[in-house]
């Protein structure tokens, strides 16, 4: 058995990824990938934990972060093509029309 | 899980989700993600989370990838330029990542005192385990995301549809686009 300790520091290593992801990258596709890898890296964070304590509620809130995150791709991904449509970019830096 | 083949998928796992954030090219970075999420399902299993890492697999690194995928071949992106703009942003998400990263690390660093193991059911990770407690606990949770998978679907077909207009627009700027591809 893995000790915990190095299953929350893989954890948490894929969350600074993905947030330098969204910090770092323009492209609104990569920062919208960043997301997902987020995601994943807090799911392992509660499957590594669930194991631990002997409660299958984790693996059950990482079946709904699952449907939801599947659910945040869609329709993101519908405004990213909405705005790609009007805007015929995928840099938000060109996204800055609410910016004051 | 041995400690070695746990370092190889966990440095597997870092180096691709790297490949994420460092590529050029948005379909290989959605490569490197479904490598991470793989790599992910994995662990899940060997953590004894069986059936989630197999619905991981299916369906994160399947479907949910694909619509990714197919959004990437649909924009049609020019090639990434090379990297540019404001710097000061940059440095301070380095920054601030980086920030992220090691408080992470202070916190993670000792939490097998602080968790109190539990009695692990035999079946532990198994479907029926899993339904028990996810039809039973949860059902309500269940149902409202049926609801939230139909709004999510409904929303998406309404954003991703062109407006009325655009027919017109794209009428009008037809012939000029077949005339450049004739000349």
């Amino acid at each position: 058995m893995i000790s915990l300790n190095y299953m929350m520091l893989l954890s948490g290593a894929l969350f600074s990824i993905g947030v330098a992801g969204v910090l770092l990258r323009r492209n609104v596709l990569v920062m919208f990938m960043s997301i997902e890898l987020m995601l994943n890296a807090v799911n392992l964070a509660f499957v590594s934990l669930g194991n631990r304590l002997g409660t299958m509620d984790a693996q059950v809130i990482v079946f709904f972060v699952m449907t939801v995150a599947a659910a945040e791709a869609a329709v993101g991904l519908a405004i990213i093509i909405s705005i790609f449509r009007n805007r015929e970019s995928v840099n938000v830096d060109d996204f800055t029309l609410l910016k004051w | 899980m041995p400690a070695w083949l746990f370092i190889f998928f966990g440095a597997l796992a870092i180096v691709a989700a790297f490949g994420v954030i460092v590529q050029r090219n948005p379909v290989h970075c959605l490569l490197s993600l479904v490598l991470t999420l793989l790599v992910i399902a994995v662990l899940f299993i060997a953590e004894g989370a069986v059936v989630v890492g197999f619905l991981q697999a299916i369906i994160y690194a399947g479907a949910i990838m694909v619509i990714f995928l197919f959004v990437v071949w649909l924009l049609n992106i020019p090639g990434t330029p090379a990297p540019g703009g404001q710097l000061a942003p940059k440095f301070i998400g380095a920054i601030a990542a980086s920030a992220l990263g090691s408080m992470l690390f202070a916190f993670f660093s000792e939490p097998e005192a602080a968790v109190r193991a539990g009695a692990m059911a035999a079946d532990y990770g198994s479907i029926s385990s899993l339904a028990r407690v996810l039809f039973a606990d949860y059902l309500i949770a269940f149902e409202v995301t049926s609801v939230l998978l139909l709004a999510a679907m409904v929303g998406a077909v309404a954003l991703a549809r062109p407006p009325k207009n655009l027919d017109a627009k794209r009428d009008a700027e037809e012939p000029r686009r077949d005339e450049a591809a004739a000349g």
